[in-house]
């Protein structure tokens, strides 16, 4: 549906939006996810046609969108970061100024209320635009972008500035619309690229980093084989047991809790499985596994080792102090 | 473009603008239409016309500062140049708008003419020119005013800057007659001869003050025309070079 081939965009020197490449198919929800001045923005106004690239081409529905904006922008609803309302219109009068401008073929007052009760403004459908609060301009800007039943949804920041009710409230919706659209969101706030889509694609300083979902992600970047154990015992003992498990690569004691309990993160050799071994060595040694989980990271982890480069720095220097230590 | 026409057209009588601009048009014609014709008696028009040139300096820019600086700081631009439609489409659509307020103000002087055949013999062929060559005349200062707005955010700046090209093209005459007249002979009188001359061709105040002696001449019609194309195809190529930048 949307596919995007080595796109650039410089300003001046500036290299916004370096070389990127991913693809959207039809239905999938799309999380473009990114610190601040990634580039999220530029690539979405890109793609909606608002800015042209350097370099680099963005096919919706398999039309060039520099080739042929207008039949390429008919496919596209868009709500930039700051939804475009005119302030002086009321609700009904902006989404029939919408309407006119997209073209649209639908039955008007009948297609204009099912986005008005999806999105729930049919109550401020009179009100003039500059008197309603900001969530519910956030939602007159989303129903914009849905007039006209464009197959591909692209959202800014869709969430920004809601209260937590409302946040959740337009993620439902925009789960709900990833049914019958392609949905590219953007965020910089993780539970919610979590929340509602299906593949994640993160960017950082105009490059994509990591394009997968989350799972695989997550799986990638830690593996099946790392575990976090919390185990009731004395701290030299533990691990020397540890240690002689078939299968175990290596051990580390990332915390020490209170009456000799500590944390261990163990690895373990790709396809071995250790977990039954080290329930029973415990067991006959009287020492209690009070927690043994997958040691996978959660998006947040994911995110900031994508971001900040593969070193942590402050993750990787307790790790060789551990090392060391054993 | 019908949407965005019919968009401008009611924003300008949502806002205090058309009716500010239409009222004092109407009060600048008017004052000017009772001492040139009523008080004096006479059944011509031409002086009233020749002196609508200044009004129109100072009030296109109030009508079209806002057309393309506002949507830039609101940034609903974003919502029209992502929509289906062409760059020509959205500028020739909020010209039209802008021009259909301008004649609704200019249609003030077809009732004056009709108030001078009430008492005397007026020439219509001569005041229908002059309607013609007031709206070709504004046709062409909306176009420039449009121009000016596309280059900034600010409303004020576009209506500066376009108060400043309107008098630099109506006086453009003005100013080739400041430049020193030479004896022949020195080689570069020639030189300053064809400045003179280009500057009053290209003199819109020139032009328009031709159709208030009564002459119809095709050419000035073209003219105004072509000026109209001339800057909504700038402001296309202003809007497009944004794109790229």
């Amino acid at each position: 549906m949307i596919e995007v081939i080595n796109l650039s965009k410089h300003y001046g020197d500036k290299k916004a939006v370096n070389n990127i490449s991913f693809k959207a198919e039809d239905g999938e929800v799309l999380g473009f996810l990114g610190p601040n001045g990634a580039g999220k923005s530029t690539t979405m106004n890109i793609l909606t046609g608002y800015i042209s690239c350097t370099a680099g081409k963005a096919l919706i529905d398999g039309i060039d969108i520099l080739e042929d904006p207008v039949k390429a922008k008919k496919n596209i609803g868009y709500l930039p970061e700051i939804p475009p309302l005119y302030l002086d219109m009321t609700v009904k009068e902006y989404l029939y100024f919408i309407y006119d401008l997209k073209k649209c073929k639908l039955p008007k007052i009948s297609h204009l209320q099912d986005i008005c009760s999806l999105v729930k403004i049919d109550h401020v459908y009179d009100r003039l635009i500059k008197n309603l609060s900001k969530g519910y301009k956030q939602r007159v800007g989303l129903a914009q972008a849905l007039v006209g039943n464009p197959k591909v949804l692209i959202l800014d920041e869709p969430t920004v500035g809601l209260d937590p009710k409302q946040i959740i409230e337009i993620r439902t919706l925009i789960r709900k619309l990833g049914k019958n659209h392609t949905v590219i969101l953007s965020s910089h706030i993780l539970s919610e690229v979590q929340a509602v889509c299906d593949r994640i694609v993160v960017i950082n300083e105009g490059r994509v980093v990591a394009n997968d979902t989350e799972e695989n992600l997550s799986h990638k970047l830690t593996g099946d084989n790392k575990f976090i154990c919390k185990i009731d015992g004395k701290k030299d003992s533990v691990m020397r047991l540890i240690q002689s498990i078939d299968g175990v690569d290596k051990v580390y004691c990332d915390a020490e809790h209170k009456n000799d309990i500590c944390d261990y993160r163990i690895e373990s050799f790709e396809g071995k499985e250790i977990r039954y071994e080290l329930f029973n060595k415990m067991a006959q040694n009287g020492f209690t596994i009070l927690e043994l989980r997958s040691a996978e990271m959660n998006l947040e982890d994911i995110f900031l080792k994508l971001t900040m480069g593969e070193a942590i720095p402050a993750l990787e220097e307790s790790n060789n102090y551990e090392e060391a230590e054993n | 473009m019908g949407a965005i026409f019919r968009r401008e057209v009611r924003s300008y009588f949502t806002s205090p603008i058309g009716y500010i601009f239409i009222a004092a048009f109407f009060a600048y014609a008017g004052l000017m239409f009772s001492s040139d014709s009523l008080n004096s008696g006479y059944a011509k028009m031409d002086s009233m016309f020749s002196s609508l040139l200044t009004i129109l300096i100072v009030l296109i820019p109030i009508l079209t500062m806002r057309t393309i600086s506002e949507e830039k700081r609101t940034r609903t631009d974003q919502c029209l140049l992502t929509a289906p439609v062409s760059l020509g489409g959205i500028v020739t659509g909020k010209f039209l708008a802008a021009f259909l307020v301008y004649t609704a103000a200019v249609s003030i002087t077809a009732v004056m003419a009709v108030v001078v055949s009430i008492y005397g013999e007026p020439d219509w062929n001569v005041i229908v020119g002059n309607i013609v060559a007031l709206l070709l005349l504004g046709g062409a200062f909306i176009a420039i005013g449009i121009f000016c707005s596309s280059f900034t955010e600010s409303q004020v700046v576009a209506a500066v800057i376009s108060f400043i090209v309107l008098i630099a093209v109506s006086f453009l005459s003005t100013i080739g007659g400041l430049l020193p007249a030479l004896d022949e002979g020195h080689w570069y009188t020639k030189v300053i001869e064809g400045i003179r001359t280009a500057l009053e061709k290209i003199s819109f105040g020139e032009r328009y003050i031709e159709f208030t002696y009564g002459i119809f001449n095709f050419s000035n019609v073209i003219f105004f025309i072509s000026a109209v194309a001339a800057f909504l195809f700038l402001t296309v190529r202003v809007l497009e070079k944004r794109r790229w930048s």
